[in-house]
C-alpha cells in the first residue's frame, strides 16, 4: 500500500524560478494493482512518479509505503528501499551507452552485493523472457527503441522489485512496439506487481491494462479513480 | 549486518563495472595514462638518479681521509712545505699523514679540465713508473687512447712531455675518476715545476671520528696559514651540488606536472552532462552516492595505479639500466668527459611512498571531488529530463 499525504514538491524555491510540480496530493495506491497517472506534459505525473519511488523527496506532506514514512528515511536507507523495492522503466530509457544489455541489466544490482553468476544468470533469464536472448553483449546504443525499452523493462526486474513504475513507457515507440511494451507490463502486473504509469497515450488506456486513471492537472490530481476506458465498458 | 563475502562481492561488482566503464572511454583513458605515466617516468628517473648518484659520492667519500689540509697564502691555495708534514704527523689522534701530489690541466685535445695526480703511497697498486700514465676512462674514451698508446702533454715550461698509457682507471670509481690522471711523483714534479719538499696538500687519517674537529683544531694551532677541510665537508659539497642539479630538474618538471595537472583536472573532473546523466542514472536504479563515489575511486586508482607502476618501473630501468641517458647532461655535472659507471639497483620504500603520494592522491582527489558534488543530487533530474 503506497499513501501519498499531503505531498507537495517545489523547485528552486526562495528563487526567481520556483515552480510547483506536485501540489496538496492525497492519493492511496493499492497493492497488485495497475495505476496510471494522465495528463497534459507538466502537470506533474513524473515528479509524482519520482516522490513514490523515492527518487526524490517531497518539499511538504508524507510518502508512506505500506505504513512507513519513508519521505524521512535516510539517503541510505532510501537508496536500498528504492533499489529492493522499486523498478524504474525511465521516459528516454536511460541506459548507459557504451556499455552492453547485460553490464546495463544488471547495474541495480551491483552494489547489492549479491553473487555475481547468480546475477548474470537472473538478467540473461529476463533478457530470454523479453525476447532478448542474442542481444546480451551489444552495445545499448545499437538497439532499436522497442529494444531499448524492454532493456530499461529487464533492468527495472533485476532485483525482482514489488512495484514497477514506469514514466511514460510508450512515449518513444510506434504503436506496434507500444503494445508489445504494454502485453509485457501486463504480464508483470499479471504476476503479481503493483504498476504505476504516467501516460497520455491513448494506447496505454485502451490496452485493457490500466484498472485505475489518476487525472492531473497542474500538479494536483483532479480525478482519482476513474477506470480506464476499456475496463469501463 | 554486511557480511564480508558480500563486501567482496560487492567490491568485485564496482571494480567490474569500473572497468567495462573505463573501456567505454579508450582513448581518454590511454592520453590520461600515457601523460601520467610519463609524469612519473620522468619525477622517478629525476629522484631515482640524483638519490643513486648521492649514494655512490657518500660510498667512494667513505674512503676519503677525514682531513685535508691546504696552504692559503692571501687566500689563494698554494704549494705546503714538507715541514708542514711533520709538524701535523706527530699530533696526537692522528693515525697517518701523507703530503699529495695534484694539480689542474686543461686538455686542448678534448677541451676539458682534468686533474693530475700522484696516487697515494698508502694504496696497494704501486704508482705508474717513470713516463707512464694510467687514466679515467672517460678520458680514454675521449681521447680513444688504449694501454700502450703515448699521450703527450704540455708542461708547466711549455715543452711536451710524452707519457705511455700503462692503464685505465676501473670503472666502479668512474663518477669522481673519469677525468683523472696518474703519474709518479718525480714526473709530476717534472711536468708542474715543483720543487722537491713540497706537496699539493696534507691528508689525515683521525682514527677516532669524533675526535676529528679537535685534530682540525690543533692543526689550525700549529699551522696558522692552514686550511682544513674535514670529509663530512666534502660529503656535505657533493650532497649540495647534486641537490642544487636535482632541484634545478625539478624545476623544470614542475612546469611539465603543472601542465599535467591541468590535464588531469580536466580530463578527470570535468564531469560532461553526459557523465552527470550516467551519475544520476545509476542514483535512480539503487546506486547510494558512496558506491558511486567508490566505482570512481576504483577508476581513479586503476588508472593512476597501473601508471604509477609503469611510469615507475621505466624510469628505474632509464636509470639503472640505460644510464639515464635524459638526464646525464645536467645530474652528472661534467660538460665534456661524461662518467659511465652502472649505478647499483636499489628500491627504496619511503622514495616510492613520496612519488606516490605527490602523483596518485591528487590524481584521486581531482576524480573524486566533482563527482561527489554530482552524486548528492536528487537522483529524479534523470526523470524530469
Amino acid at each position: 500500500m503506497i499513501e501519498l499525504l499531503a505531498v507537495s514538491k517545489t523547485y528552486n524555491a526562495g528563487r526567481v524560478n520556483e515552480f510547483s510540480a506536485v501540489r496538496e496530493v492525497d492519493l492511496l495506491i493499492e497493492p497488485g494493482r495497475a495505476t496510471a497517472l494522465r495528463g497534459p506534459s507538466g502537470s506533474g505525473k513524473t515528479t509524482l512518479l519520482g516522490l513514490i519511488g523515492g527518487l526524490t523527496r517531497p518539499s511538504s506532506g508524507r510518502v508512506r509505503l505500506d505504513g512507513r514514512d519513508i519521505s524521512a528515511l535516510s539517503e541510505r536507507f532510501l537508496t536500498e528501499l528504492r533499489r529492493a523495492t522499486f523498478g524504474f522503466v525511465f521516459q528516454q530509457f536511460q541506459l548507459i551507452r557504451g556499455l552492453s544489455v547485460l553490464e546495463n541489466v544488471m547495474l541495480p544490482a551491483t552494489p547489492s552485493g549479491r553473487p555475481y553468476r547468480e546475477v548474470r544468470a537472473r538478467a540473461l533469464r529476463l533478457l530470454d523472457d523479453l525476447g532478448l536472448a542474442g542481444r546480451a553483449e551489444v552495445k545499448t546504443q545499437w538497439l532499436s527503441g522497442g529494444e531499448a525499452q524492454r532493456v530499461a523493462i529487464a533492468r527495472a526486474l533485476i532485483n525482482d522489485p514489488k512495484v514497477i513504475l514506469a514514466d511514460e513507457p510508450t512515449a518513444h515507440l510506434d504503436s506496434a512496439l507500444s503494445r508489445q511494451i504494454l502485453a509485457i507490463l501486463a504480464d508483470l502486473r499479471a504476476q503479481g506487481r503493483t504498476l504505476i504509469v504516467s501516460s497520455h497515450d491513448p494506447l496505454v488506456f485502451e490496452a485493457g491494462l490500466v484498472e485505475r486513471v489518476i487525472d492531473m492537472r497542474d500538479g494536483r490530481v483532479c480525478g482519482a479513480g476513474a477506470p480506464a476506458g476499456p475496463v469501463l465498458s | 549486518m554486511v557480511t564480508m563475502n558480500t563486501w567482496i562481492e560487492r567490491q568485485r561488482a564496482l571494480i567490474d563495472f569500473s572497468v567495462a566503464n573505463l573501456g567505454r572511454r579508450r582513448g581518454r583513458n590511454l592520453g590520461l595514462f600515457l601523460a601520467y605515466t610519463l609524469l612519473v617516468f620522468l619525477l622517478a628517473s629525476v629522484v631515482l638518479y640524483g638519490d643513486a648518484l648521492r649514494r655512490e659520492a657518500r660510498l667512494l667519500l667513505a674512503d676519503a681521509p677525514e682531513l685535508v689540509v691546504q696552504r692559503l697564502a692571501a687566500g689563494r691555495h698554494d704549494l705546503l712545505p714538507a715541514t708542514w708534514l711533520e709538524q701535523v704527523e706527530g699530533l696526537r689522534g692522528v693515525r697517518g699523514a701523507e703530503g699529495r701530489l695534484w694539480g689542474y690541466y686543461f686538455d686542448p685535445a678534448v677541451a676539458a679540465n682534468t686533474t693530475l695526480l700522484v696516487p697515494s703511497a698508502s694504496l696497494s697498486t704501486s704508482p705508474p713508473a717513470p713516463g707512464q700514465m694510467v687514466i679515467g676512462a672517460a678520458l680514454a674514451r675521449a681521447r680513444g687512447l688504449a694501454v700502450g698508446d703515448v699521450l703527450s702533454l704540455r708542461g708547466y715550461d711549455g715543452k711536451p712531455y710524452a707519457f705511455t698509457l700503462a692503464g685505465v682507471l676501473d670503472a666502479d670509481s668512474e663518477l669522481v675518476s673519469a677525468d683523472l690522471m696518474q703519474v709518479n711523483a718525480a714526473d709530476f714534479r717534472a711536468f708542474f715545476g715543483v720543487d722537491p719538499g713540497l706537496y699539493t696538500d696534507l691528508v689525515l687519517r683521525v682514527a677516532n671520528p669524533r675526535e676529528v674537529r679537535k685534530v682540525a683544531e690543533k692543526v689550525l694551532q700549529r699551522l696558522p696559514g692552514a686550511r682544513v677541510i674535514a670529509r663530512e665537508e666534502m660529503r656535505r659539497t657533493y650532497e649540495a651540488a647534486f641537490n642544487w642539479r636535482q632541484g634545478v630538474l625539478l624545476t623544470f618538471l614542475s612546469t611539465l606536472m603543472a601542465a599535467f595537472a591541468l590535464l588531469a583536472w580536466d580530463k578527470a573532473s570535468g564531469l560532461s552532462a553526459e557523465e552527470r546523466r550516467e551519475i544520476g542514472i545509476l542514483k535512480a536504479v539503487g546506486w547510494e552516492t558512496g558506491d558511486v563515489l567508490r566505482m570512481k575511486l576504483w577508476e581513479g586508482a586503476l588508472v593512476s595505479l597501473c601508471a604509477f607502476l609503469a611510469g615507475y618501473v621505466l624510469a628505474w630501468l632509464h636509470v639503472f639500466y640505460a644510464d639515464a641517458p635524459l638526464f646525464t647532461a645536467v645530474l652528472k655535472g661534467w660538460s665534456v668527459l661524461y662518467p659511465h659507471f652502472a649505478l647499483a639497483p636499489r628500491v627504496d620504500v619511503a622514495q616510492i611512498a613520496t612519488l606516490f603520494f605527490l602523483t596518485v592522491l591528487p590524481f584521486v582527489a581531482a576524480t573524486v571531488v566533482p563527482v561527489w558534488r554530482a552524486a548528492t543530487l536528487d537522483p529524479d533530474e534523470v526523470m524530469r529530463e
